[in-house]
């Protein structure tokens, strides 16, 4: 899957999880600039993504992620 | 809703729970029941929440809720708390888990040891419902106790008494006898949801020690949707009937076309086998007060030669009307419906054909019409809809043998707790109070950074400014870990301040101040104030500034430095507030059972 296609699928957990259509991310989009990211809301998007991709991550991976790009470079490790 | 009856998508649900809720509070023509749902868990019940209300949305019982603080659910309890009294549930659900367990049996402890360590388990739940029965007399329901994800006896767990499975199926066993002779109490059996969910997964300790949520996120509409199940039930909002296909459903094949004696019923292979356990299951809800009715396709004397058959469990008169013909089957329901006057949305109705199926559920407003599938689902799709969910019990169910007398006994005999300080001194808490230390630091500095609540200041820091901080001798920086019987809260307490010269006194301002709020009322900030102030008069210092800045968030530190024993000497128009502490005067220490260093 490349970077572009991972994009698409994030978007529309991304949307979902956050119940806003208009929500698009990329490399840099961090907690602050969604609304409603907080750390319960956190899990929950942890969660989904991880469906959605069929990957778990690992405890360490999730809690140090700085920002949208590094759970992507993240998923990438795990399709591989 | 679709959506949310079994077998529904547990990703779906969790991913879209927002447009899910919206999709359901948009129905119209809806008569909700409201009910004020007191969640008082043991870890964290956010998501617990946020699912059981779709699933209770869905069932027509509109919740209001009360979280307690993240595992503050014996406190609330057994103590009380005010907002709880003001909120007044109509319902409790004490979310507890082996999580919860503060001790399990070492391998060295004798029988003896063991049987006591029991007794205190269930002397300290007892404690817990017995208040809440007390105070607030209403339903109650709690978790049994999940079986562990690893078993340091191996197959000895469940045998020997030291074992952890050993030990919880004897806590279940007791929580069960409770239940039995209890009105108004059930068991959330989530010993048996995770299992059907699979004991490791369901135990993820990822999710636990990022999230302190005690089954995996994944499984929580699982779970929340066996909880709904009793909620409902016990507002009333069961099913009381099935209608029930026949051919395909009841029996393998078409009575009208292969004849009463070809279709499959009976035990002669395995078709037959499988239709007959299904007849055992329907027949057997029939005790349970459940009406049995038909609604078939047929001629009627076709319909009747099934069940005539000597093999078929099920008989005509176990059926309470029968309605064979070639109407459409939503008008046959009706008719039932009306008959036996009762609405005809508290059917279930079961059919293998999906087309008859999407009739029915289109024409007839809340019936439940579950997805069967293959004959050898039906029985397990209709039983984890939990559409009959079984909480009445009856006079002559109660069991007024020995076991209520010996119950109510051990509860008065166990540990009560009389006062606050008793309780928190049953704690057994220790603490650790430091000046920062480098493991700590980014706890240090998160915690900075996620307190709002208790936090005198606000004052939010990164990790190099606390590490540039520790190192300034004009500092006294402490950071406090709290340790009880329950286990490790680790670090939950941070201060730090400035020295200052000021004529012949020398100052210190208290610059930050916070506490998680998972160690509430435990004493630790008394704790952390004698250590600072020790500190302090090591270091000849003479007065003690704190300051209050108000924010959304913080009121309830507003008097923080009165009730440790500083003076007032200023207060602005926007609430902050200036306090001293004059150490030439004695000081009492507030903290009577954390043991210091």
């Amino acid at each position: 899957m490349t970077r572009e296609e991972i994009y698409g699928k994030l978007n529309e957990v991304f949307q979902d999880v956050f119940d806003d259509e208009d929500i698009t991310v990329n490399d840099s989009t961090v907690a602050a600039d969604v609304d409603g990211w907080d750390s319960l809301e956190h899990i929950n998007l942890i969660v989904a993504v991880e469906r959605c991709f069929g990957i778990k991550f690992t405890m360490g991976e999730t809690t140090g992620l700085k920002n949208v790009g590094e759970m992507v470079d993240r998923i990438i490790a795990h399709l591989g | 809703m679709k959506q949310l009856e079994y077998p529904y998508d547990s990703d779906f649900i969790l991913r879209k729970k927002k447009a899910i809720k919206r999709e359901l509070l948009a129905r119209e023509g809806i008569q909700y029941v409201e009910k004020k749902i007191a969640i008082l868990g043991g870890s964290t019940t956010s998501d617990i929440k946020q699912i059981l209300e779709l699933f209770l949305l869905n069932y027509g019982i509109r919740p209001e809720f009360f979280e307690s603080e993240y595992n503050k659910y014996f406190e609330d309890a057994v103590f009380g708390n005010p907002e709880l009294d003001e909120f007044a549930p109509d319902l409790v659900f004490v979310h507890t888990t082996t999580r919860n367990i503060a001790r399990f049996p070492a391998v060295t402890d004798s029988p003896e040891q063991i049987d006591v360590l029991i007794e205190e388990t269930m002397g300290r739940f007892e404690q817990i419902w017995g208040a809440l029965a007390e105070r607030y007399k209403c339903t109650v329901i709690q978790n049994n106790f999940e079986q562990p994800f690893y078993r340091l006896l191996g197959n000895s767990d469940f045998t020997n008494i030291h074992g952890r499975l050993n030990f919880i199926n004897r806590l279940n066993d007791r929580f069960c006898a409770y239940a039995q002779s209890h009105r108004n109490f059930f068991i959330n059996d989530i010993n048996y949801i995770s299992a059907v969910y699979g004991i490791k997964k369901w135990a993820d300790p990822g999710d636990w020690y990022r999230y302190k949520y005690a089954l995996s996120v994944s499984a929580i509409p699982d779970f929340a949707f066996n909880l709904a199940h009793i909620i409902k039930a016990v507002y009333g909002k069961n099913k009381k009937a099935f209608a029930l296909d026949m051919d395909n459903t009841l029996w393998g094949g078409i009575v009208g076309d292969d004849g009463p004696e070809n279709i499959k019923i009976g035990h002669e292979d395995a078709e037959s086998e499988l239709f007959t356990e299904f007849q055992q299951y329907i027949k057997a809800h029939k005790d349970l007060g459940i009406l049995l009715t038909v609604a078939s396709k047929n001629d009627e004397e076709n319909a009747l030669a099934g069940l005539a058959r000597p093999d078929s469990t099920l008989k005509q008169d176990d059926f309470l009307i029968i309605k064979a013909n070639w109407d459409n089957k939503d008008i046959n329901i009706a008719n039932t419906a009306k008959e036996i006057n009762i609405g005809a949305d508290s059917f279930v109705f079961v059919d293998d054909n999906p087309v008859e199926r999407a009739l029915v559920e289109n024409q007839i407003p809340g019936i439940s019409v579950p997805e069967v599938g293959a004959p050898e689902t039906y029985i397990d799709i209709l039983d984890s809809n939990g559409f009959f969910e079984v909480t009445g019990i009856s006079e002559e169910d109660i069991k007024r043998s020995g076991m209520y007398k010996a119950n109510m006994e051990r509860a008065k005999a166990s540990a009560q707790f009389t006062n606050y300080d008793e309780y928190l001194k049953s704690l057994e808490m220790t603490a650790e109070i430091k000046p920062f230390a480098p493991v700590y630091m980014a706890r240090i500095a998160e915690l900075t950074n996620k307190s709002n609540q208790f936090n005198l200041t606000t004052k939010r820091c990164s990790q190099a400014d606390i590490e540039k901080i520790a190192t300034d001798p004009k500092y006294i920086t402490l950071y406090g870990r709290l340790e009880d019987k329950f286990g490790d809260n680790g670090v939950v307490a941070v201060a730090f301040g400035h020295e200052e010269d000021f004529g012949k006194d020398k100052f210190f301002h208290i610059d930050l101040w916070l506490m998680s709020c998972r160690v509430l009322k435990r004493g630790m900030e008394f704790a952390m104030m004698d250590e600072l102030i020790s500190e302090a008069k090591s270091r000849n210092i003479t007065k003690i500034k704190g300051y209050y800045l108000p924010t959304a968030k913080n009121k309830m530190v507003k008097d923080f430095y009165g009730l440790q024993g500083f003076e007032k000497i200023r207060e602005m128009e926007d609430g902050t507030s200036e306090w001293l502490l004059d150490l030439d005067k004695p000081h009492k220490s507030g903290n009577v059972a954390i043991k210091v260093n």
